[in-house]
């Protein structure tokens, strides 16, 4: 359940110079830099024309990636535009179009979009931070041995197929930015045609770009030759890295030391202490990664050294239990206290586990580290894949436990995840209450391993397939580390030399188990990160609930479903049993015959609406069964075809019901799930949605709101049709509004003026279906099934479109036909086709009325009871009597029929017994003989089934 | 289907109501058995029959109406073909017991067997469609996949569901068979959502269900929503028994026959000779003739031979026409007449004045002072027979009247004005007063004679 509570982060927006130009006829002042600061921070984020950014969008934590073309405001500066060109994250092209890609997308791979269906004109202020984004070569490989924290460019996409892009239109100046003071960097300087396909590695080839000086000069948005590398997974967390690594890492670290706590101190004392081997590292670092260190790649090390200083803290920390035993008493107060430190502990956790692949590679050479880098990921998912819970991890780190004293470095490692883990449910909820988001708080939460984000795409692949009981198992042991691994990383901090000792000590064969571990402590990592990542969106409670949305991994979430059936449906064997099968109400057509103008209206309404990108309503009405909802379906799959072709922009397109709920304001509630997937009670839900319609938001989809049943969301004050006639009407709504009810005249009999009067007059009415129509339907369904005679299929649709023209009644009747002809042929293969008597048969069924035939098998008593009633009421000349004046008149029938009189007990059950049928309408049974009679049937009915006999 | 009966012929006619198992454990002692043995089983054999324990193993009478039924639950388990249908029928006429009767067939094919899931509701148990759907959830046993969701709330039910049945397909989900008796409640239901939504997935390629209304009311579709009737298949299966006399009196017969099984043979032979003259016996038919004429239910039959069956004792082996007739007696008796017995002789009195009263204003409403002022004007007349009674006695005895529902005030406003003069109805037909006072034991003369005569 998400519930959209938090706090956002407010960030301030200020242009940073002087206008540029000015533009005379709009009246609007163009900028070259925009200075964003988040309120309480002294970091200032500038965002430069040209530069790469990610734009707040509907998903919170894959924000949309843009290129900033142009900065402008109006003249007051109130209003803070920007045009950016955009590019599409693997995960806004439709899964059905990712194959045209021909290999499995990069998790950071995004595309220079071409399309034209969306507004390239944003907010500035839904800019949330500056991104890297880099150009591949088609052929290159995507780096991932290290810089895992860029977007990669290697095709373009134009809704319709992938081009290779030109490195020259993607490359541009993105600045991590958090020191404004270096000199913006120019895209246009270091123009690169042709980028000879990089290295595995290739950082260099962005990393100087970055560096170039103008902004101000924009490269040539040619759409026609971007392309970008991108991957499966898009993330907040991996959008974020180029930029947030450093910047935003810092930006954390700011934040927190505004707040400093006491355990900050103790942090700038272990940088102290780390920055001994500082050095070292990262000549080892070096060493494996060849490629000339750009600048965020230093800070990131740096940063990853301090980090890892106070992960061996925690570690060592967590090595000594006895100590840990009276800490264990103070735990909750200091959970509260050291929030701050807790978030930093994670800050640092997870660059730790780098320092100890350095350590590794101290004593296997760099060559070693180099290979492990890349193969890490591998084994993480290897070790996911076969041990799928985390419960598999518990007895290893137990079992560690012991080992710990031996001081090797395997346990050590161990002990690195145990307090990453909890630290994260911590931090998720630290999240929630301080700066849900804050983009910069996501990234250090984030890994900045390549080798994590694979697994963590991949291990997300999987937790959509495992089933929930895995995922209770791991949550439930997520919550049992939760807290001893809290009282560790609180310990204090006095073995941290002995964890330096231990890192010496590895011998060759602990670097295979060590290997192994890191892989689960990598494969571990990502999940708990997922976790994080989604409570970023929805706080919840306990780290066990934090879920990727629309995953089932819990009960609470699971789609039920009827269990599937152990033996197969037997399939139709003969020609009767196909037609009946055919005739089948439930049995899509492959066309609406029948409905070719009003599908062509509802289709041009609705196409020419999202075309135009506007909203509207639309009101159909119909007797049941003339296919209102059948031909807004077809109409919708077409569109829907359309848009896979790119005919038209694409759309959303979801439905309600009336029917189908229980009050009509659940309708919001089902609209913002079939919209968002969130789940929401009816007054947040309406809130939710009026922000969504009224609010302008970047590339926006057309929805189209398909409401059936119409007449059922009436309420007192009419809001709820109210909204939904309001929010097309809405300028940035782009909603489109098909109601479906059955009186042509709903509008005025049941609306309000304002409500009417919003729904427009954009009505369409469906007759019922002619008898041709109706003979039509019928033969479009058989499609050349030969099994109806022609005179049996004019009668059934003859009879019906004199009844009510209802398609769904004149199918059934062909149905019951078929039975009733495959019954009556002794030999089903002798004449084969539904004939007119058998069709006669069917509508006699359906259509005749019981009264006469039941009023036949009645019993005789009951026969005389029905007599007395109609001469009671020709007596009295009314057509209402008391049981006591009828029963008189029974008497009498009785005597004369030669009949033994009956007492009044019986004639009053028998009364009842006509009653309980309705062939009489009784007032209710304790007014005993005082009670009132009324015949149900005609009087002429019933003398005809009483003459008869 | 056709297998399924003739692989069921052979059994039914040696079965008759009698387990295999009790089969088998009497035959070893074939011997006479002493007499009240005999009783104890007869007694336990009829009444299981009687008191509809048992399915019969074909219904009569609506061969046709179990044909088609069976074809369609079998299409829906067996080809995974939606389908609705409704079962109307006055009481009594063996509605569920054909469903029963049609499931037990079904349910002896496997390939039913293992798919069919079935969820039965009744109108009188689910009055609404929250608690409705709790139910079926239960039975399709969803809850265990929702956890503690299936008791939130009833947009989620309905959701949930929904959303469980949309996810099935024709092909590959179980058939779910509902079954609801008392159709024409739901039909109550605010907006009909239920029937709606279930006819819905009947009528959509969602998974596949059957849906068997069984009703007694024939209006029952006027009662559906246009929308809701649209969507229902309008299949009808209407039981109205065309019995005829003799085929009830056969019936009468067979249900009081002894199985050939029946562990004294020589019992038996007795037992269904003495059966055959009992309907041979004028009495007896003029008495199940005049049953017959009354209702064609079966359950009024049952009734009246249970009746008749526990009147049987070790020293009265048989049932005898003299049984059948009391037992007819105290089915036909009159409950408002019985009441009239247990009367004060004055409360028997102030009914006597308010039929006069009746008749002199045409059933026209009265109250405690005119029927008062009749009763005096009555002791007047015959001062010698009776006391007069003080005006509290003779109210007590008037609300006695009330509380039994024999008199009714006219209009629920009682408070208003005062008791004396509130206007009541009679309750009572004149032939209920006049059997009363026949059989009112040591009824005074002058107030049977008052009774009787035309005027007060």
């Amino acid at each position: 359940m998400k519930y959209f509570t938090r706090l956002r982060v407010r960030r301030v927006y200020r242009w940073r110079g002087e206008p540029v130009r000015f533009n005379r006829k709009l009246r609007t002042r163009e900028y070259s830099s925009l200075a964003i600061s988040v309120e309480g921070l002294p970091r200032v984020t500038v965002i430069n024309a040209g530069q790469h950014i990610l734009i707040e969008g509907e998903d919170e934590d894959n924000p949309y990636v843009a290129r900033v073309v142009r900065l402008f405001g109006d003249e007051s500066g109130k209003q803070k535009k920007a045009v950016v060109q955009w590019f599409v994250r693997v995960s806004e092209v439709p899964p059905s179009k990712l194959k045209l890609l021909g290999r499995e997308p990069h998790p950071q791979e995004i595309f220079y979009y071409q399309g034209r269906s969306c507004d390239d004109e944003v907010n500035a202020e839904s800019i949330l931070r500056p991104v890297q984004v880099k150009h591949l070569d088609g052929a290159a490989p995507f780096p991932d041995s290290d810089d895992k924290d860029t977007l990669y460019v290697k095709l373009s996409w134009d809704s319709k197929s992938f081009k290779a892009v030109d490195s020259a239109v993607v490359e541009s100046a993105s600045e991590p930015a958090p020191a404004s003071s270096l000199p913006p960097p120019s895209p246009t300087s270091r123009p690169k045609p042709s980028l000879p396909s990089s290295p595995p590695c290739s950082p260099p080839a962005a990393a100087p770009a970055s560096r170039g000086p103008s902004r101000r000069a924009l490269p040539t948005p040619d759409p026609t030759i971007m392309r970008k590398a991108s991957l499966g997974e898009v993330r907040y967390r991996r959008a974020t890295m180029s930029a947030g690594k450093a910047g935003a890492a810092a930006e954390a670290e700011s934040r927190h030391s505004a707040t400093k706590l006491s355990a900050s101190k103790c942090l700038s004392a272990k940088r102290r202490n780390a920055s001994a081997r500082t050095p070292g590292v990262r000549k080892k670092l070096e060493l494996s990664s060849p490629e000339k260190m750009t600048r965020e790649d230093i800070l990131d090390q740096l940063l990853d050294e301090e980090l890892e200083s106070d992960a061996m803290l925690a570690q060592r920390l967590s090595s000594s239990p006895p100590r840990a035993l009276p800490l264990d008493q103070r735990l909750t107060p200091l959970r509260k206290a050291h929030r701050d430190p807790t978030v930093q502990d994670d800050v640092l956790l997870q660059p730790s586990i780098i320092l100890n692949k350095v350590s590794l590679s101290e004593t296997e050479g760099p060559a070693s580290s180099a290979r492990d880098e890349p193969t890490s990921p591998q084994q993480g998912d290897v070790m996911e894949a076969e041990l799928p819970s985390g419960s598999v991890q518990t007895p290893r780190r137990r079992n560690a436990t012991p080992r710990r004293k031996q001081a090797t470095t395997p346990s050590r490692k161990k002990d690195l995840k145990t307090p990453r883990e909890p630290v994260l449910g911590v931090l998720a909820e630290v999240d929630d209450e301080n700066s849900p988001m804050l983009p910069a708080a996501a990234t250090p939460r984030s890994s900045k391993r390549k080798s994590a984000q694979l697994v963590s795409s991949r291990i997300r692949k999987q937790l959509n397939l495992l089933d929930n009981q895995l995922d209770l198992n791991s949550d439930g042991e997520d919550e049992d580390e939760f807290i001893p691994s809290k009282k560790e990383m609180q310990s204090s901090s006095e073995e941290e030399e002995d964890g330096e000792e231990e890192a010496g000590l590895d011998s060759d064969e602990e670097v295979v188990a060590k290997k192994i571990r890191h892989a689960t402590a990598g494969s571990r990592t990502p999940r708990s990160k997922q976790r994080t990542r989604s409570s970023t969106r929805t706080p919840r409670k306990t780290p066990s609930r934090k879920i990727t949305p629309g995953t089932p991994r819990t009960p609470r979430h699971a789609t039920p479903s009827i269990p599937s059936r152990s033996l197969p449906a037997r399939q139709p064997a003969n020609v009767l049993e196909e037609a009946r099968a055919r005739l089948h109400v439930s049995s899509v057509p492959e066309s609406l015959p029948c409905r070719e103008q009003e599908f062509q209206d509802i289709y041009s309404f609705v196409e020419s609406k999202i075309m135009d990108g506007t909203g509207g309503c639309m009101y159909i009405s119909g007797v049941p069964g003339t296919g209102k909802t059948a031909t807004v379906h077809e109409v919708m799959r077409c569109l829907q075809h359309a848009a896979d072709v790119d005919e038209v922009p694409p759309f959303h397109f979801i439905e309600i019901n009336g029917m189908k709920m229980t009050d009509p304001h659940q309708a919001y509630v089902q609209i913002l799930q079939k919209l968002t997937g969130q789940k929401a009670t009816a007054d947040h839900a309406a809130a939710l949605l009026e922000k969504r319609f009224s609010n302008p938001a970047p590339r926006k989809e057309t929805t189209v709101l398909l409401v059936d049943e119409l007449d059922l969301l009436w309420t007192r004050k009419q809001n709820v049709m109210y909204n939904l006639f309001d929010w097309p009407t809405r300028r940035h709504a782009r909603l489109v509004v098909l109601t479906i009810a059955n009186t042509m005249d709903l509008p005025e009999r049941i609306m309000i003026n304002r409500v009417a009067s919003r729904l427009g007059l954009t009505r369409m009415s469906f007759q019922p279906y002619s008898f041709k129509q109706l003979q039509q339907i019928i033969m479009s369904r058989l499609n050349k099934v030969k099994a109806f005679e022609e005179d049996a299929l004019q009668l059934v649709s003859r009879k019906v479109a004199a009844l009510s023209g209802d398609a769904r009644r004149c199918l059934d009747i062909c149905r019951r036909a078929t039975e009733i002809c495959e019954h009556s042929a002794t030999d089903p293969f002798a004449t084969g086709l539904v004939g007119m008597s058998h069709v006669m048969e069917a509508l006699n069924e359906m259509f005749s009325s019981p009264y006469v035939a039941a009023i036949k098998c009645a019993s005789v008593q009951e026969q005389l009871f029905l007599r007395a009633v109609i001469a009671e009421f020709r007596r009295l000349g009314l057509e209402e009597a008391t049981f006591q004046q009828v029963f008189v008149q029974h008497q009498a029938l009785c005597r004369v029929e030669g009949l033994q009189p009956i007492s009044v007990s019986e004639g009053l059950a028998v009364c009842r017994r006509l009653g309980a049928c309705r062939l009489l309408l009784l007032e209710p049974s304790r007014l005993g003989v005082l009670q009132r009679v009324r015949l149900n049937v005609s009087q002429d009915d019933v003398l005809y089934a009483l003459k008869a006999d | 289907m056709m297998e399924s009966r003739t692989a069921h012929a052979p059994r039914s006619s040696q079965q008759m109501g009698e387990s295999p198992s009790i089969m088998s454990k009497r035959k070893a002692k074939d011997a006479h058995l002493p007499v009240g043995e005999c009783i104890t089983q007869v007694q336990r054999i009829l009444r299981e029959r009687l008191c509809h324990q048992q399915l019969p193993d074909k219904p009569e009478g609506v061969e046709a109406q179990q044909k088609h039924l069976l074809e369609l639950l079998k299409r829906t388990a067996v080809h995974g073909e939606s389908n609705s249908v409704l079962i109307v029928g006055p009481r009594g006429a063996g509605k569920t017991m054909l469903l029963k009767c049609v499931l037990r067939d079904l349910l002896e094919e496997k390939e039913a067997q293992k798919n069919l899931l079935q969820v039965h509701l009744n109108g009188l148990l689910q009055t609404d469609d929250r608690i409705a759907l709790k139910e079926i959830t239960r039975q399709l046993h969803l809850e265990n996949v929702v956890g503690d969701k299936v008791f939130g709330s009833f947009a989620e039910n309905l959701a949930f569901l929904l959303e469980a049945l949309k996810k099935g397909d024709r092909s590959s989900s179980r058939p779910v068979l509902f079954i609801l008796d008392e159709f024409d409640l739901f039909a109550h239901h605010k907006n009909q959502t239920l029937l709606y939504n279930l006819f819905d997935v009947s009528q959509s390629a969602q998974a596949p269900i059957a849906v068997v209304g069984i009703t007694c009311r024939l209006d029952v579709l006027e009662l559906l929503e246009k929308r809701v009737k649209s969507r229902f298949s309008h299949r009808q299966i209407h039981l109205l028994s065309s019995l005829t006399f003799t085929q009830y009196l056969e019936r009468v017969q067979t249900q009081l026959s002894l199985p050939e099984d029946f562990p004294d043979t020589k019992f038996a032979q007795d037992w269904n000779d003495s059966i055959k003259t009992l309907g041979e016996d004028k009495s007896v038919e003029e008495v199940l003739q005049r049953h017959f004429n009354s209702s064609k239910d079966f359950r009024s039959m049952h009734m009246l031979l249970t009746l008749c069956l526990s009147r049987v004792s070790v020293a009265k082996p048989a049932i005898k026409p003299a049984d059948l007739q009391e037992a007819s007696r105290l089915c036909f008796a009159d409950a408002k007449a019985n009441m009239l017995h247990g009367l004060s002789i004055l409360e028997l009195c102030l009914i006597i004045a308010m039929k006069h009263l009746n008749d002199v204003y045409e059933g026209e409403p009265f109250n405690l002072q005119m029927v008062h002022n009749e009763f005096k004007k009555f002791l007047q007349r015959k001062s010698n027979s009776m006391y007069n009674f003080e005006q509290p006695v003779i109210m007590k005895a008037f609300e006695h009247l009330q509380q039994l529902e024999l008199i009714r005030p006219v209009d629920s406003s009682s408070a208003k004005t005062q008791r004396e003069y509130q206007l009541v109805r009679l309750m009572l037909d004149h032939s209920q007063i006049m059997e009363a006072l026949q059989k009112y034991p040591q009824c005074p003369t002058e107030v049977k004679q008052w009774g009787m005569s035309a005027f007060g």
